[in-house]
């Protein structure tokens, strides 16, 4: 990220959203909304002296990087790696720009005089040749699946929340507290929550098994807590994983096969007081359990983002059954679209891994650099053509066409080829046939209805 | 066996590229069976299906022509298939003037992701065309 935010010819927009996007591949305008962030990007040197110097003493509101586990000042660093290294302002918790009453503490502190209370939404429009879209996932909200009590019982944490916690740089420095302040003994981990289930997301989201793997071990190493997985299926291909799951095998962390049924604390046997309770079949031994444990994981799945809709309308993407944004081709054509210009990155095609984000990155900045590299473009040849003689300059042709792609030159049509995309619509419109659809010719298709009836 | 059932119709498909041919490819892909009476042209829209089209494949001998594309709001040419939705209900209406019943003649949406409605679509189609016979037959009488 760091690298990318230093290179001279990348320039970052963070903090920012594409609002419209016109023209054509290698040929795009994009306007660009940047939201006011109150600290000057062009002079800010990220001494974060401003957040020190912040009239709240104390960090006093939920911090979004760390699930509201930790607290953050209304001036601050989204997370300690953040590219650019510039603050924020939370404009609704700042007290100079909530009440207009504050003596501006860090405005003071700044040496370089970056805070600026009065920055406003800056729209701008860029032209670009080609566009990548890299808009990720969200993960499903464990709200949707009440039975395992998330947000009824204290101690049932999501997996981002739990590696919030392991984390050296997290609200507990690494250390494993619950939210009443105990140290877990036993930790249950429940896979496949939103995922592989009929009821919510009937697909796998292919990272849960091996990040609730990781999780078992840092826990484990953190904690000393003995520590359960239940799961439907072990899902771990990829260079080393299944070799990881050996060695958690052999750490001694146990696993279970079998859905969990239900998180309850409603303890019917005296070691099961005070603790949750997992309701599982254990479906290696047939038997029905009752697991108790101190702490409760929920791996959550992949989700689109809940704007792929809009982000999909702007960008002219379809997007396969399940929400994700569409590849050109499943095998063949992994990055591309059906919009030429416009590429995929990450998850926002589909879950997958950081090595396979990664990869997958790489190979969309590839097509998009070699198709900006050629300095020219190869168009399909399926345009429309209009034969001049048989033209009467109806006009017909000229509303019908998406692209506007049709002109009226000296009273007749004529169509630029590279507009043209080849619908043939136009084609099936005008009235006197002079309109060819080249490779979908009025000949070609005939030949084609008696080819398929003979 | 009845003379019904063995009937076995004609019926030209055409698919635009972008949702319906890939719905039938996806179809295809995964192993899910679609009637082998549906015969398909493919066109780059369904845009690009002019009503002479239609009464081409009738007059080839076709017993059902299916007119596919992308939903309203998804097609790849933003709105071609609009025309689509225009004109097709309109030349519908036009059939029975030269004999043909318009039920002889269906627009459906399938979109890529639809494989399973694809195999709906054209099952029920021919199903229908099964039980109205020929059209050659339809057309003397």
């Amino acid at each position: 990220m760091m690298d990318a935010g230093r290179h001279p010819r990348i320039k970052l927009m963070t903090y920012s959203e594409v609002t419209a996007v016109s023209g054509y591949m290698g040929n795009y305008k994009a306007t660009i909304k940047t939201r006011p962030r109150y600290i000057r990007e062009d002079l800010c040197v990220g001494c974060l002296q401003c957040i020190e110097a912040c009239v709240f003493k104390k960090p006093k509101f939920p911090d979004e990087f760390n699930m509201g586990l930790g607290m953050r000042k209304p001036v601050y660093l989204p997370f300690p790696q953040a590219t650019p290294q510039v603050p924020l302002i939370d404009p609704e918790n700042c007290l100079q720009l909530k009440t207009g009453k504050c003596k501006q503490a860090c405005a003071g502190a700044c040496e370089r005089k970056a805070v600026d209370f009065e920055q406003k939404e800056v729209v701008q429009e860029v032209q670009v040749g080609t566009i990548i879209v890299a808009t990720g996932f969200k993960t499903f909200d464990p709200h949707k699946v009440p039975y395992y009590g998330y947000g009824k019982y204290p101690n049932v944490y999501t997996a981002l929340e739990a590696e919030r916690l392991v984390s050296a740089s997290g609200p507990t420095e690494g250390e494993v507290v619950l939210r009443d302040g105990r140290k877990p003994q036993t930790v249950g981990i429940i896979h496949c929550v939103g995922s592989r289930d009929e009821k919510t997301n009937r697909w796998c989201s292919r990272v849960c098994c091996m990040y609730s793997l990781k999780l078992a071990h840092l826990i484990k190493d953190h904690s000393g807590a003995k520590i359960y997985n239940f799961y439907i299926d072990m899902r771990t291909p990829g260079k080393g994983y299944e070799e990881f799951y050996n060695k958690l095998l052999e750490e001694g962390v146990h696993f279970v096969r079998g859905r969990v049924a239900e998180v309850t604390d409603w303890a019917i046997k005296p070691e099961e007081e005070g603790k949750l309770i997992l309701r599982v079949e254990d479906t290696m031994i047939g038997q029905v359990r009752r697991v108790p444990v101190d702490m409760v994981v929920l791996s959550t799945g992949l989700e689109p983002q809940p704007d792929a809709a809009k982000v999909s309308a702007l960008f002219g993407l379809s997007r396969s059954a399940d929400g994700f944004f569409a590849e050109a081709h499943p095998k063949l054509r992994p990055v591309e679209t059906n919009t030429d210009g416009v590429f995929l990155a990450g998850c926002a095609q589909g879950p997958r891994d950081v090595p396979d984000a990664v990869a997958h990155a790489g190979a969309a900045a590839s097509m998009a650099i070699a198709l900006l590299n050629k300095g020219e473009v190869t168009i399909a040849p399926t345009t429309a053509k209009v034969v001049r003689e048989k033209c009467v300059g109806c006009g017909d042709c000229l509303p019908v066409c998406p692209y506007t792609a049709i002109s009226r030159v000296e009273g007749k049509a004529e169509i630029n080829p590279a507009l043209c995309k080849g619908c043939g619509t136009c084609v099936a419109t005008c009235p006197s046939g002079a309109i060819e659809g080249l490779h979908f010719t009025d000949e070609q298709l005939v030949a084609q209805i008696e080819g398929v009836l003979a | 066996m009845s003379a019904a059932t063995e009937f076995d119709p004609k019926i030209v498909a055409f698919m635009c590229n972008w949702c319906t041919y890939a719905g039938a490819d996806n179809a295809g892909v995964a192993r899910l069976e679609s009637p082998h009476n549906i015969l398909a042209v493919r066109v780059m829209c369904s845009g690009r299906v002019s009503p002479e089209m239609v009464m081409r494949a009738f007059r080839s001998g076709a017993d059902g022509v299916l007119v596919m594309g992308c939903h309203i709001g998804d097609c790849h040419y933003a709105a071609g298939n609009h025309r689509t939705a225009k004109r097709m209900p309109l030349l519908r209406n036009l059939l029975g003037y030269v004999g043909i019943n318009p039920e002889r003649m269906e627009l459906a949406w399938v979109s890529a992701g639809e494989a399973p409605r694809f195999v709906e679509v054209t099952k029920a189609f021919a199903q229908k065309i099964r039980n109205l016979g020929p059209l050659a037959q339809e057309v003397t009488e």
